[in-house]
């Protein structure tokens, strides 16, 4: 079941790349692969009168956000690694010298 | 041990793909003053449960400590990465917060979720700070109740572990949508129909979100599963599972 699930999730995704990329030849003026905050919130908060303002500390300068994504990435990534270690493998190890 | 080094691709693909983010939260200034207020004092009840919660369990069991460490992460990475969709070509992100419920508790998962959501509206030009709140209710509250009580319900009805997880993780992430479309609709609605435009939102969201909330889904049972075969003593202190694992 889980197989299926994996192959139906991988069809999903391959199977309508390609009518995507003919819905981007089509709106070349659009940004590729814009947000849900661009198509949903923002459209939507822009037709009912209130569009979104800059943030109050404006990171979405130059190449200055992809950094900062960048270390928020490796900092979490690190995080979640340090801590997995400590617990699916020194943990187990301990555990299994117990038991 | 070695089967544990398998997870460290994913964890690299998390690192080495970083990009700017696209996602559902609610930028600054979409929502007005009144409905800020009304959503941080809506959360703020269940942020101060959370703290309560971490403290106590962290005293009763200092094993849970890196718990908060994994799926806190978790919850900051997962909430501002793009997954791209092809069927909608567009990118939109998942929640984590089915996941981090069952395993850390829903309040503390408000924590985490407030927490992360704090830090990219600080540093990521991402979310706000004066929609915090709402996001907060949305992302925290709304997903991790939700996801945890779908839980609930998938061991009642004895599903296995693994569809369990899924059913958590589908419902935190269409929750979480539907909480944004719902805090939207009620400040912005204005002479339209309340329900007309809540439903707008939320029917723009699924394009992105069905096959998302399918990943979020398959990847929260997936890590139950993993934990019950490496750790399942995590899983019984946590009482996921009785002494005979599922």
């Amino acid at each position: 079941m889980k197989q299926v699930l994996v192959v139906l999730s991988m069809l999903l995704f391959l199977g309508t790349a390609a009518v995507a990329a003919e819905q981007g030849k089509q709106e070349e003026q659009q940004p590729k692969w814009p947000g849900v905050d661009e198509t949903v919130v923002g459209k939507y908060a822009k037709e009912l009168g209130r569009p979104p303002r800059d943030p109050y500390i404006n990171t979405d300068q130059g190449d200055m956000l992809l950094f900062l994504f960048a270390l928020a990435g490796t900092g979490g990534g690190f995080v979640m690694g340090y801590y997995w270690h400590k617990i699916f493998v020194a943990g187990k190890k301990d555990q299994d010298r117990e038991g | 041990m070695k089967n544990s080094w398998k997870i460290f691709p994913w964890f690299a693909l998390l690192v080495l793909i970083p990009a700017t983010a696209r996602a559902m939260h609610i930028s600054e200034g979409i929502l007005p003053a009144s409905w800020c207020v009304l959503w941080f004092a809506l959360s703020a009840p269940f942020v101060a449960w959370g703290v309560w919660q971490i403290t106590r369990r962290k005293q009763v069991d200092p094993s849970y400590i890196p718990l908060i460490g994994i799926f806190g992460a978790a919850v900051f990475v997962f909430s501002c990465f793009p997954i791209p969709v092809p069927v909608a070509g567009s990118t939109a992100h998942p929640a984590g917060t089915g996941m981090s419920a069952i395993f850390l508790g829903p309040a503390a998962s408000v924590v985490v979720a407030f927490i992360s959501l704090l830090l990219q509206a600080l540093f990521l030009a991402h979310g706000g700070l004066t929609t915090l709140g709402g996001n907060t209710f949305s992302m925290g509250v709304m997903g991790s109740f939700s996801g945890f009580g779908a839980f609930l319900l998938g061991r009642m009805l004895k599903l296995n572990l693994f569809w369990c997880g899924f059913l958590a993780g589908v419902t935190a992430d269409l929750v979480t949508y539907f909480g944004t479309s719902l805090e939207m609709s009620l400040a912005l609605h204005g002479t339209q129909p309340f329900l007309s435009v809540l439903g707008q939102i939320f029917l723009a969201f699924m394009p992105t979100q069905i096959p998302l909330c399918l990943v979020e889904g398959a990847v929260t049972g997936g890590i139950l599963v993993y934990v019950r075969k490496h750790r399942p003593d995590i899983l019984r202190k946590l009482r996921v599972i009785g002494e005979v694992s599922q």
